[in-house]
């Protein structure tokens, strides 16, 4: 592996909504377009580009929005990865950076997913008879929920903690214009919406999203040559890990061991601790998912998630502000999209742009994502100024 | 259409004669326990090592959760759980014999599995033999 540097210099995401009249394409093309200009290039400068998308895998959607964006010949790697799509192919991209093969390319993760209604579980049956209802539930809100359910039989975490993260995540999303919807929500609204699948209830769920992010990246010298030091976020790891065996996760989808394993290997790459942290993106794809991942990537101990909760520790003004996006539960989650839109998050802060919700100072940022099937991605990115 | 009642899942056996039961099979190699034997073990690798031997009826509950919205066609609420077996083996069915209520379900619980027909019919009209997990 080349010994290169490789960093995030031009970013953008467009806000995420529902966009019934607009092809993919185009969402795409838009953060595509907003990431070229952010890193003062154009098209004629991308050696290769990378697409993230997970509903139409088989579009050749990298080749859309090229078609939008100008098709200059170069290699388009298509990336389905579960909702680990956009950060998959983001890390592709740097990949071929770190191996000596570009200096310059482009990553886009676009999803259209507005109305799609409750994933996992459904569809026809294949043949004989269908098993949803009669063998529990293969429905997202509830394999999330079964998974929050477990830390509760081991930790005695409450339903009313597990709303306390929906609280927050939609406080967040109060001050970021880019997140599909900006609307408080306290206590008893969350806990008394309607019930989805116990303990998350509809505003414990992430909102189904149109949406696109899309990103530079560059080698260091590369970087350097065209001056852009006071923007280029460094990549200080970039990590993907898939599901080791365990005894349970053949009927429990195992999201735990994934990230932890992602997240050792990223903070020894990156060569900090979550103490280092200043702000995380984690994988909120359901109320109960963000109380998992403070354990798994180490924000607090085994066990602790709850008394994380408790304190207020991940809003914002907080030890370890988490989600200050407004995160996959309020911000949305355009699956394709997700894994480089938290990474714009990070970006934002890291370059002292991200506005009301700024943590003041950061310089450490760490973004994961989850993709059920199973992976997990972990990015560490480190601002300019540090 | 079958006259006799289909198994729900290849792993659930409807013996001609005597009690339905789960079919687990363990690796020789590791121990690891499955109840879809895969082509080569997946905790290590090992080839022609899984053995079928008989799951446990007896049980905890590991986790749940409550179903409220569901697709189209599917009764709820209904309870959606997951048990660790004694001697080894994870199963998830719908679980049966309590309320639809947190209050009353109580994660580590004693639980038995049990069995009968489904509630639902295939498209073709066929019965189907299913499992529940139920408290002890």
């Amino acid at each position: 592996m080349g010994s290169e540097d490789v960093y995030i210099t031009g970013i953008d995401m467009i806000k995420f909504g529902k966009f019934l009249d607009r092809s993919i394409a185009s969402l795409g093309a838009e953060a595509a377009l907003g990431a070229l200009d952010d890193a003062q290039v154009t098209i004629n400068d991308i050696e290769a580009l990378y697409s993230g998308n997970l509903m139409m895998a088989a579009g050749m959607v990298g080749q859309q929005i090229q078609q939008e964006i100008g098709q200059t010949g170069i290699p388009v790697i298509n990336v389905a990865n579960a909702c680990a799509t956009g950060a998959t192919a983001l890390r592709e991209g740097y990949i071929a950076i770190r191996a000596g093969l570009y200096d310059t390319v482009l990553a886009v993760g676009v999803e259209k997913l507005a109305g799609a209604g409750m994933l996992g579980g459904g569809g026809g049956a294949p043949k004989g008879i269908h098993p949803e209802g009669l063998l529990g539930s293969g429905s997202m809100p509830c394999v999330f929920a079964e998974a929050g359910m477990a830390h509760a039989k081991e930790y005695g975490t409450t339903f009313e903690q597990f709303a306390q993260i929906s609280v927050k995540n939609h406080h967040h999303s109060t001050m970021n214009p880019k997140a599909r919807y900006q609307i408080e929500t306290p206590l008893e609204e969350v806990m008394g919406a309607e019930m989805i699948s116990y303990p998350n209830t509809k505003l414990m769920c992430s909102a189904n999203v149109d949406g696109s992010a899309a990103c530079v990246l560059m080698s260091e010298k590369e970087m350097k040559r065209r001056g852009l030091q006071n923007q280029a976020v460094k990549i200080r790891a970039s990590v993907l890990t898939t599901d080791p065996w365990t005894d349970r996760d053949e009927v429990m989808p195992d999201v735990n061991t994934c990230t932890r394993n992602a997240a050792k290997q990223a903070y020894e790459m990156a060569g900090v601790g979550p103490e280092d942290l200043d702000l995380v993106e984690l994988h909120d794809c359901f109320a109960t998912a963000e109380v998992l991942h403070y354990e798994n990537l180490g924000l607090c101990g085994d066990g602790e998630a709850g008394k994380l909760i408790d304190e207020r520790a991940t809003w914002i003004g907080g030890k370890i502000p988490v989600n200050l996006s407004g995160g996959l539960l309020s911000k949305g989650h355009p699956i394709g999209a997700t894994g480089i839109a938290n990474q714009f998050e990070l970006a934002m802060h890291l370059r002292g742009q991200a506005g009301k919700r700024q943590v003041e100072g950061a310089k450490i940022g760490l973004a994961h994502v989850i993709g059920l099937g199973t992976c997990c991605s972990i990015h560490i990115l480190e601002g300019p100024s540090a | 259409m079958s006259d006799q009642p289909l198994s729900i899942v290849p792993f659930l056996k409807v013996p001609e004669s005597g009690d339905p039961y789960l079919e687990g099979f363990k690796c020789s190699e590791c121990g690891a326990i499955t109840l879809k034997p895969r082509m080569a073990c997946a905790k290590c690798g090992g080839r022609d090592t899984w053995e079928p031997f008989k799951l446990s009826n007896k049980g905890t509950l590991h986790t749940f959760s409550i179903i409220y919205r569901a697709f189209p066609g599917i009764d709820v609420p209904f309870v959606s759980a997951i048990a660790d077996l004694e001697g080894g083996g994870v199963v998830k069915t719908n679980m049966n014999g309590i309320e639809p209520d947190p209050e009353k379900i109580t994660l580590g619980m004693d639980i038995e599995i049990t069995y009968g027909i489904a509630p639902r019919k295939d498209a073709e009209g066929n019965e189907y033999m299913t499992y529940y997990i139920t408290p002890a």
